[in-house]
C-alpha cells in the first residue's frame, strides 16, 4: 500500500488545502508546501528501505520482485482489473521531478493567484496526484483512470485562473486530451480483448499484456491509438496546437506543471507502453514517428521565432524540445533513450523556470507582449541573469542538462538514421535563433526610463537557484540520473529490439 | 605540480562565480583584483607548469571524472597536456592577463564593471577548458562556452539594439559551424566508438583508409566548425560586426584567442586531417581565399576596429594556409605571434578610442604621433609585426608559412603567390592605418593619456611582438616529424622582403603623397569595385537575401500556426453541421411530414434496391 | 376467389391515389382543419386497401383492421378537433405555420 499512499497524500492534501483556506486566509499555499514536503519525506523513507543492489538490477517485466517496488490488489477481478502500482528507476526519477516542480508551481502561484486560493491549491495538488498515479500505475485500466484524474483539475486551473482567452484555451486542451484519451481507452479495450484469446482470461496488467505480442494490422491500429494519445500529450507535430494556447492562457503554476510534468507523461507513455507493447508495429512505424519528431524540432523552432508573446514563444520551444524526445524514443537505442529521459528532466527544469520568469514579468508589466518589453536587464538584473542562464540552457549550451540530453539523442539517432540526425541538428541552429531573440526583445535593448520594477525576491531566488544548480548538475555530472534509468532502459531494449 | 593543472581553468571560473554571487555589489577595486588577479594567478601556474613540463616533456592526462557513461560512450571531464596545450595555455593566460589588466583601466567608468569581469573570466575559463580537453566533447563544451561569452561580451552594452544584433549574428553564424562540428562528432563516435582525441587518431589509423570517404566527411564536418569559429570563408561575416563589443574584448576574444580555436582544432586533430588530403587542400584554399578577400576589404575600411578585424580574418587565413599545406608548427607559431601583435594593435586602438571620446573613424584622427607617443610606438611595432617586416615576430612566422607553402605539390606555387599578394596588401593596409592615424594634421584632440594599467600591457606586448619570434615552441612531439621542406633561393628572398614593398607603396600613397591614386580610385569602375570590397565582397547582403530574410518571412507567414487551420477546419465543419441540423428543427409540421415522406421513400428505395 | 368483383389492382390504385391526395393535402395546406381532413383521407385510403385485400384473399382480417382504423380515426378526430380549438383560442389563427413554437 505504500505506493498508493503517495497518491493519497496528495488527494487529501488538496482537500485539506481547500478547507484550510476557508478557515484562514492564505493558509492553502502553506498546506500545499507541507503536503509536498510530507510526500517527499515519505518517498525518501520508502526509497531508503529499498536494498541498494536493486537499483542495479534490470527490472524484468514478469518478475515483480525485480522492480524497486511493486504492489497489486484485486479491484474488479471479473474483468482482470487490479490496483497495480509499481516503481522502477524511471518512475522514481519522474516522481522526484514531479515533487520538485510541484514546489516550483506552488511558489510561482504564491502572489499571483488572488481569488479562490484554496480551490486553486486543491486543483494543483490533485493534478500532482494524477501525475504520480500515471507514473506508477501498471494496470492499464488504472493508468487510464489516473490519466483522466490528471486532466480535470488541470482544465479547471486553466479555465478558472487563466488569462484573457482562458475559456477557449481550456476547452481546446480538454478536447484534444479527451479525444486522444478515448482513442487510448479504445485501444486498451481492444488490446485486452485480443490478449484474452491467448491468455485465457481478461487482464489489464502491464506484465500480462507484455507477454503476448500482437502482430499484423490490428497491432498497428491499436498501437496508433496509444501513440496518438501520448503524442498529443507530448506534444508532437501535428497534434501540438493545443499547447501554445493552453500555455499562454494558463496561470504560471499551470504552465509550470504543464510544461514541466504533464508533457512528460506523454513521453513516459510512449516509452513504457507504446513501444514495448507493440514492438513489431512500432518498428514499422518508427521512421514516421521519427519524421514527426524531426519535423517538430524544426517546426517548433520556426514558429517560436515568429511569436511576439513571451509565453507562446516558450511554448513553441517546448514543441521543439519534445520533438527531440520523440526522436530519442523511436531511435530506440541506449544512447538515444537515455537522452530522451535526460531531456524530460532537463526540459522540465529549464522550461518551468522560463515560465516562471514569464509569469513574473506578466505580474509586473501586465503584458506578455515582447514588443512592450526591452531593456529589462537594467530594471531587474537578477531576473535578467537568470533568464539568460535558462535561455542558454534551453538552446543547449554544454555544461547544462539540455545539452547532455540533446547530444545523447542525436548521437544515438545518428547510429540508426544519420539523415534524421542531420535534420534534427538543424534544431541546434534554429533553437539559438529564437532563444537569443527572446533574450534580446525582453531583457536587452533600450530600457524604459520611467519604469521601476521589483526584482526577484528571496523566495523566487531560492527556487530559481535550486533550478540553476539542478541544471548544472545534470549538465556536468548526469551520471546519477543515467544510472537510475539505465536498468530500466536495459530491460526495455532487451525486451524489444527495433 | 601537475595536479595544479586543474586550478588553471578553475581559478578564473571561481572568480566568475564569486562575481556572479555578489552581483555587482563589490567595490571596483576588488572586482579588478579578483578579475585580473585570478587570470594572473592562472598565468603564474601555467608558467610554473611549463617550466616543470619542459624538463620532462612527456604528454600526460588528468582524469577528473566521467562526464557521462552510457554503454561505450564514456567521455570524461579529463585534461590532456602536451606541447600544443602548453603553448595555447601560455598564450591564453599570458595575453589574457595583460588584457584583463588593461581592462581594469579601460572599463573604469563603466557601471557594469563587475559584469564585464564576470564574462571575461568565464571566457578565459572556457577557453582553457577548450585547449585542455582530452576528448572532443569536452572541447565542444569549451568551444560553445567561449561562443556564449563572445555573445555576451559583443552585446555587453546591451542598451543599444545594434550591439545585440551583432552579438546574435556572432553566435548564430558560429553556431552553424558548430552544428557541422557536432555532426562530425556523431560521425566520429559512430564509426570509431570514442571521442578521446589520442584514441581517435589511433583508431582512425587502424580502421580507415587514408583518403577514404569517411575521413573526408568527418574532417569536412570538423572543418565546418573551425571555419565558423575562426571566421573563415564562408562563415566570416560575423567577425567585423563583433567589433561592437568593448575593445579589450576584441583584443582577447576576436583576435588573440577564441578566433584561433579553429586553428587549434585542426592542429589538434591533425592525425585525422592528414588522412583526408582533399580536406587539407580545401583548408589551404579557404585560407588563401579568405586572406585575400579580407585584405582587400581591410584596405577600404574607415573604422579602425573593422580594419583590424579584417586583418585578423586575413591573418587566420595564413594560419589555415599553413595547416592546409601540413606546416602545423608554422601555423601554431603564427597563432602565437599573431596573438601578441594583434592584441597589441587592438589594445593600442582601444587606447586611441579611449583617449579620443570613442572616435572610430580613422579619417577623423591624425597627428597622434606626438600627442599619444606610447600608443604610437605600440601601434607602429604592432603594425610592423603584422606587416611582417623583417626581424619582427610576425616576419618569422609568416616566412615559415610561405616557404612551406611553396614546396607543396602542384598547388604550392599558386597558393604561395596568393600569400605573397596578401603580404603586400597586409603591409599596405596596416601602414595606411598608421600613416593616416598618427601622421598628418590633428583632427581630434585626445582628452587623456593612458595610465600604467593600460601602458604597461602595451609595453609588454610590444616586447613580445618584437622578440616573440625567438620563443621556441615545444611542438616536435605533437606534430608529424616530417613537415614540408622550406623553399630556398629566389623564392626565399622574395618571401622575406615582400612586405617592405608594401610599406613603401603605403608611404608613397598615404604619407608623402607622391603617388596620387585619387583619380584612379574615384573612376566609376574602381569606385564600384571599392564599394564591393568595402561591403566585404557583398557577403552580408548575399546571406541576408539567401537565408535571413527568407527565414524571417517564413516565420512571419507561419506564426499563426498553419497546422491549427486543420483543427479550425474541423471546428468550422462542426459549427456548420450544427447550424444546418438546428435549422431542420423548424417547428413546421408540414416540413416534418414532407421529410418523413422523403425519408420513407428513400428507405423503401434502398430496401427495394437491396433486394 | 369471387370475393372481389373488380380487379384488386384497380382498388389498390384507387387507394394509392387517395393516399397521395391526402398526403399532398397534408403537406401543402396550412389550415389545421384541412390537415385533419387530409389525414382522414389517408386513413380511409389505407382502410380501403385493407378491405379490398381482405375481400381478395377471402379473409376477415381486412374488415377487422378496417374497424380498428375507423376507431382510431374517430379518436384522432376528437383529439385533433380539441387541439384545433386550443390552437384557435391561443393563437387566434388556424394557420399551423403561424402557430409554430418549436423552431430550432
Amino acid at each position: 500500500m505504500e505506493l498508493a499512499n503517495l497518491i493519497v497524500i496528495f488527494l487529501f492534501g488538496g482537500l485539506l488545502a481547500w478547507l484550510a483556506e476557508m478557515m484562514m486566509e492564505n493558509s492553502a499555499r502553506w498546506v500545499s508546501l507541507l503536503t509536498i514536503a510530507l510526500c517527499s519525506a515519505y518517498l525518501w523513507r520508502l526509497v531508503g528501505h529499498i536494498p541498494a543492489e536493486l537499483f542495479h538490477i534490470n527490472p524484468v517485466a514478469n518478475q515483480a520482485g525485480t522492480w524497486l517496488m511493486h504492489h497489486q490488489m484485486n479491484w474488479i477481478p471479473r474483468f482482470g482489473v487490479s490496483f497495480e502500482l509499481a516503481m522502477d528507476g524511471l518512475s522514481l526519477l519522474l516522481i522526484v521531478l514531479t515533487l520538485f516542480l510541484g514546489v516550483v508551481a506552488v511558489v510561482s502561484s504564491w502572489a499571483e493567484v488572488d481569488h479562490h486560493r484554496g480551490f486553486f491549491q486543491a486543483n494543483l495538488l490533485w493534478t500532482l496526484a494524477g501525475v504520480i498515479g500515471v507514473f506508477l500505475a501498471l494496470d492499464l485500466f488504472l493508468f487510464f483512470l489516473f490519466w483522466e484524474v490528471m486532466l480535470v483539475p488541470m482544465y479547471l486551473l486553466i479555465a478558472i485562473w487563466g488569462h484573457e482567452g482562458k475559456a477557449h484555451a481550456a476547452m481546446k486542451f480538454f478536447i484534444f486530451t479527451q479525444v486522444s484519451g478515448l482513442l487510448m481507452l479504445l485501444a486498451i479495450i481492444v488490446l485486452v480483448v485480443l490478449s484474452a484469446e491467448t491468455l485465457g482470461r481478461y487482464s489489464f496488467s502491464y506484465f500480462d499484456l507484455l507477454q503476448n505480442d500482437l502482430s499484423g494490422g490490428v497491432a498497428t491500429m491499436v498501437m496508433l491509438g496509444f501513440f496518438v494519445a501520448f503524442t498529443v500529450k507530448l506534444p508532437g507535430v501535428p497534434f501540438h496546437t493545443w499547447l501554445p494556447d493552453a500555455h499562454t492562457q494558463a496561470p504560471t503554476a499551470g504552465s509550470v506543471l504543464l510544461a514541466g510534468i504533464l508533457l512528460k507523461t506523454g513521453a513516459y507513455g510512449l516509452l513504457r507502453f507504446t513501444v514495448p507493447l507493440f514492438p513489431e508495429a512500432a518498428l514499422q512505424f518508427a521512421p514516421i514517428a521519427m519524421g514527426l519528431g524531426a519535423a517538430g524540432v524544426v517546426y517548433g523552432a520556426v514558429l517560436a521565432f515568429g511569436q511576439s508573446d513571451f509565453k507562446r514563444l516558450v511554448a513553441y520551444s517546448s514543441v521543439s524540445h519534445m520533438g527531440f524526445v520523440l526522436l530519442g524514443i523511436f531511435a530506440w537505442n541506449h544512447l538515444a533513450i537515455q537522452g530522451a529521459v535526460m531531456q524530460m528532466v532537463a526540459h522540465g527544469l529549464s522550461t518551468a523556470a522560463l515560465f516562471m520568469i514569464a509569469g513574473a514579468l506578466q505580474q509586473r508589466l501586465h503584458t506578455r507582449d515582447l514588443g512592450a518589453m526591452g531593456g529589462l536587464w537594467h530594471n531587474m538584473p537578477r531576473m535578467g541573469a537568470l533568464a539568460l542562464f535558462f535561455i542558454v540552457a534551453s538552446l543547449g549550451l554544454p555544461g547544462m542538462g539540455n545539452f547532455v540530453a540533446e547530444f545523447l539523442i542525436l548521437v544515438g539517432l545518428f547510429q540508426s538514421m544519420p539523415w534524421m540526425a542531420v535534420v534534427a541538428a538543424l534544431g541546434l541552429i534554429t533553437g539559438a535563433i529564437y532563444s537569443l531573440r527572446l533574450m534580446q526583445e525582453a531583457f536587452q535593448g533600450k530600457p524604459d526610463a520611467h519604469r521601476t520594477l521589483p526584482d526577484f525576491g528571496p523566495l523566487e531566488m531560492t527556487v530559481m537557484i535550486a533550478m540553476v544548480i539542478g541544471l548544472l548538475w545534470l549538465g556536468l555530472y548526469p551520471q546519477p540520473v543515467l544510472d537510475l534509468a539505465q536498468p530500466v532502459i536495459n530491460s526495455l531494449t532487451a525486451e524489444v529490439q527495433l | 605540480m601537475l595536479q595544479n593543472t586543474v586550478l588553471i581553468p578553475l581559478l578564473p571560473l571561481l572568480s566568475a562565480v564569486i562575481l556572479i554571487a555578489t552581483a555587482g555589489r563589490l567595490p571596483k577595486r576588488l572586482v579588478a583584483t579578483l578579475g585580473a588577479g585570478s587570470v594572473g594567478l592562472s598565468a603564474i601556474l601555467v608558467a610554473q607548469l611549463s617550466i616543470a613540463w619542459l624538463d620532462n616533456p612527456v604528454p600526460y592526462s588528468l582524469h577528473l571524472w566521467t562526464w557521462m557513461s552510457v554503454g561505450d560512450f564514456q567521455p570524461g571531464i579529463a585534461f590532456y597536456v602536451d606541447g600544443l596545450t602548453v603553448v595555447m595555455m601560455s598564450v591564453i593566460t599570458g595575453v589574457g592577463f595583460l588584457i584583463h589588466l588593461y581592462s581594469t583601466e579601460f572599463m573604469q567608468d563603466d557601471d557594469d564593471y563587475s559584469r564585464y569581469f564576470t564574462y571575461m573570466n568565464l571566457f578565459v575559463g572556457a577557453m582553457l577548458i577548450l585547449v585542455l580537453a582530452d576528448n572532443l566533447l569536452l572541447l565542444y563544451l569549451g568551444w560553445e562556452g567561449v561562443g556564449v561569452c563572445s555573445y555576451l561580451l559583443v552585446g555587453f552594452w546591451y542598451k543599444d539594439p545594434a550591439n545585440g544584433a551583432a552579438a546574435r549574428k556572432a553566435f548564430i553564424v558560429t553556431r552553424i559551424g558548430d552544428t557541422a562540428m557536432a555532426l562530425g562528432l556523431f560521425l566520429l563516435f559512430t564509426e570509431l566508438r570514442t571521442l578521446e582525441i589520442q584514441q581517435l587518431a589511433a583508431a582512425a589509423n587502424l580502421q580507415w583508409e587514408p583518403g577514404g570517404n569517411l575521413p573526408i566527411l568527418a574532417c569536412a564536418l570538423l572543418l565546418g566548425g573551425a571555419v565558423g569559429k575562426s571566421a573563415q570563408l564562408p562563415l566570416h561575416t560575423w567577425l567585423p560586426d563583433a567589433m561592437a563589443g568593448p575593445t579589450p574584448v576584441s583584443a582577447l576574444i576576436h583576435a588573440a584567442t577564441m578566433v584561433t580555436a579553429g586553428v587549434y582544432l585542426i592542429a589538434r586533430t591533425h592525425a585525422l586531417f592528414l588522412m583526408a588530403p582533399p580536406v587539407m587542400l580545401a583548408v589551404a584554399i579557404i585560407g588563401v581565399a579568405t586572406l585575400l578577400l579580407a585584405a582587400f576589404t581591410a584596405l577600404n575600411q574607415t573604422d579602425i576596429k573593422r580594419i583590424l578585424a579584417y586583418s585578423t580574418i586575413s591573418q587566420i587565413g595564413y594560419m589555415f594556409l599553413a595547416l592546409g599545406v601540413g606546416a602545423f608548427s608554422a601555423g601554431i607559431f603564427h597563432l602565437m605571434t599573431h596573438a601578441f601583435f594583434k592584441a597589441l594593435l587592438f589594445l593600442a586602438a582601444g587606447a586611441v578610442i579611449h583617449c579620443l571620446h570613442h572616435e572610430h573613424n580613422i579619417f577623423r584622427m591624425g597627428g597622434l604621433r606626438t600627442r599619444l607617443p606610447v600608443v604610437f610606438w605600440s601601434f607602429l611595432i604592432g603594425s610592423a609585426a603584422l606587416a611582417a617586416l623583417p626581424f619582427t615576430s610576425g616576419w618569422y612566422s609568416k616566412d615559415e608559412i610561405l616557404l612551406a607553402t611553396w614546396t607543396m605539390p602542384w598547388a604550392g606555387p599558386w597558393l604561395w603567390a596568393g600569400g605573397i599578394l596578401g603580404a603586400i596588401l597586409t603591409a599596405l593596409y596596416s601602414f595606411r592605418l598608421v600613416f593616416i592615424v598618427f601622421w598628418g594634421e590633428a583632427k581630434t584632440e585626445p582628452d587623456r593619456q593612458p595610465e600604467w594599467r593600460m601602458a604597461g600591457p602595451l609595453a609588454l606586448l610590444c616586447l613580445l611582438s618584437v622578440v616573440g619570434g625567438f620563443i621556441a615552441q615545444p611542438l616536435d612531439q605533437v606534430f608529424p616529424a616530417h613537415q614540408p621542406e622550406h623553399a630556398t633561393g629566389a623564392v626565399a628572398w622574395i618571401t622575406m622582403g615582400i612586405a617592405i614593398l608594401g610599406v613603401i607603396v603605403a608611404y608613397l600613397i598615404y604619407l608623402s603623397k607622391q603617388w596620387s591614386v585619387e583619380a584612379g580610385l574615384n573612376s566609376p569602375g574602381m569606385s564600384r569595385l571599392r564599394e564591393f570590397w568595402y561591403s566585404g565582397w557583398g557577403m552580408d547582403r548575399f546571406y541576408d537575401s539567401l537565408f535571413v530574410s527568407p527565414y524571417k518571412t517564413l516565420a512571419r507567414i507561419m506564426r499563426n500556426e498553419p497546422i491549427d487551420q486543420l483543427y479550425n477546419g474541423i471546428v468550422q465543419l462542426s459549427l456548420w453541421l450544427h447550424g444546418w441540423l438546428s435549422d431542420q428543427q423548424s417547428g413546421q409540421l408540414r416540413r416534418y411530414a414532407a421529410s418523413m415522406v422523403v425519408g420513407l421513400i428513400l428507405l423503401v428505395a434502398v430496401l427495394a434496391g437491396a433486394r | 376467389m369471387g370475393g372481389l368483383v373488380v380487379p384488386l389492382e384497380h382498388v389498390l390504385l384507387l387507394a394509392g391515389l387517395l393516399f397521395i391526395c391526402g398526403l399532398t393535402g397534408l403537406m401543402i395546406r396550412r389550415n389545421v382543419i384541412f390537415i385533419l381532413m387530409s389525414l382522414e383521407v389517408m386513413l380511409n385510403a389505407a382502410a380501403l386497401a385493407f378491405v379490398a385485400a381482405g375481400a381478395y384473399w377471402g379473409e376477415p382480417d381486412g374488415q377487422i383492421i378496417f374497424l380498428l382504423i375507423l376507431a382510431v380515426a374517430a379518436a384522432e378526430v376528437s383529439v385533433g378537433l380539441g387541439l384545433v380549438l386550443q390552437i384557435q383560442r391561443r393563437f387566434k389563427t388556424l394557420d399551423l405555420d403561424q402557430a409554430s413554437r418549436m423552431g430550432g
